[in-house]
């Protein structure tokens, strides 16, 4: 070790800047936000699997995805997965249109990133607001 | 010759991964797929809010309808798998590891896929 010759030079030198180092562009946190809503979804389609067995399995059944999702914390969970979705889902057309080659101009990027943003989280509480003031239920 | 490839696997052009585009490409494919799928979904699950299992069972139980949320959850697990593949490519790097994260995340996938379809099947046959 202490003759390895590139070991005090490689101490000395500086690192490349790294992840803390950066102050965080809005791009960046909607690249991160993309994976971890992925994530989140990909947690989801077990519960949209639960739920559909849950409907098959009649009445009991039914009450018994009601009697989870019907509590605050199941209630978060349902807003969280709101949210994700429509976040991936606007986020992944953008990710549509880079792979088509528009978008990529720093400004466009940095404006389209805030309107993502801001546009999930009010689709998210629309879509909850009319649940909640009983616009949905329509399929009956 | 200055390269190592050969000009077959030059031609071939898939890279180390021997799947050249392949990856890339089904995740977009599903991804156009899905935008359609999830705005119906979307107004499939606020539509059914507030309503009973009788109503679910009758919407799901129609011909279009169940074939609809079974692509919708084919195409979604199909993206899923791959979306959390690159996930762990990016950030472990032992090749044991690496294995059996990606056997864990197949698996996980097609039983979950499974059970989805195994109920939209039951949910058609009542």
């Amino acid at each position: 070790m202490a003759d390895n010759p590139q070991r005090p030079l490689a101490s000395t030198r500086p690192l490349s800047p790294h992840m803390t180092i950066y102050r965080w562009p809005v791009t960046m946190m909607t690249s991160i936000t993309h994976r971890f809503t992925g994530v989140g979804l990909a947690l989801g389609a077990v519960i949209l699997a639960w739920w559909l067995v849950c409907i098959s399995n009649g009445p009991e059944g039914w009450q018994k995805f009601h009697a989870v999702s019907d509590t605050p914390i199941g209630l978060l969970v349902l807003f969280g997965l709101t949210w994700s979705l429509i976040y991936h889902f606007l986020s992944g057309i953008r990710h549509l249109a880079w792979d088509l080659g528009y978008g990529f101009d720093k400004r466009v990027a940095e404006r389209n990133s805030v309107i993502i943003f801001a546009l999930s989280i009010v689709a998210a509480l629309a879509v909850f607001a009319a649940a909640w003031t009983g616009q949905g239920g329509y399929l009956k | 010759m200055s390269t190592a490839q050969t000009p077959l696997h030059k031609v071939q052009g898939m890279g180390s991964a021997h799947s050249g585009t392949q990856h890339f490409w089904h995740e977009r494919v599903t991804a156009v797929a899905l935008i359609p799928l999830s705005l119906w979904f979307a107004y499939v699950v606020l539509g059914l809010v507030g309503t009973s299992e009788v109503t679910a069972l009758q919407f799901l139980a129609h011909p279009w309808n169940a074939i609809l949320m079974g692509a919708f959850v084919c195409f979604s697990l199909w993206h899923t798998y791959l979306g959390l593949q690159v996930v762990v490519d990016d950030y472990v790097h032992t090749a044991g590891m690496k294995i059996f994260l990606l056997l864990v995340i197949r698996f996980s996938v097609i039983a979950t896929g499974a059970t989805c379809l195994f109920a939209i099947v039951r949910i058609a046959a009542l």
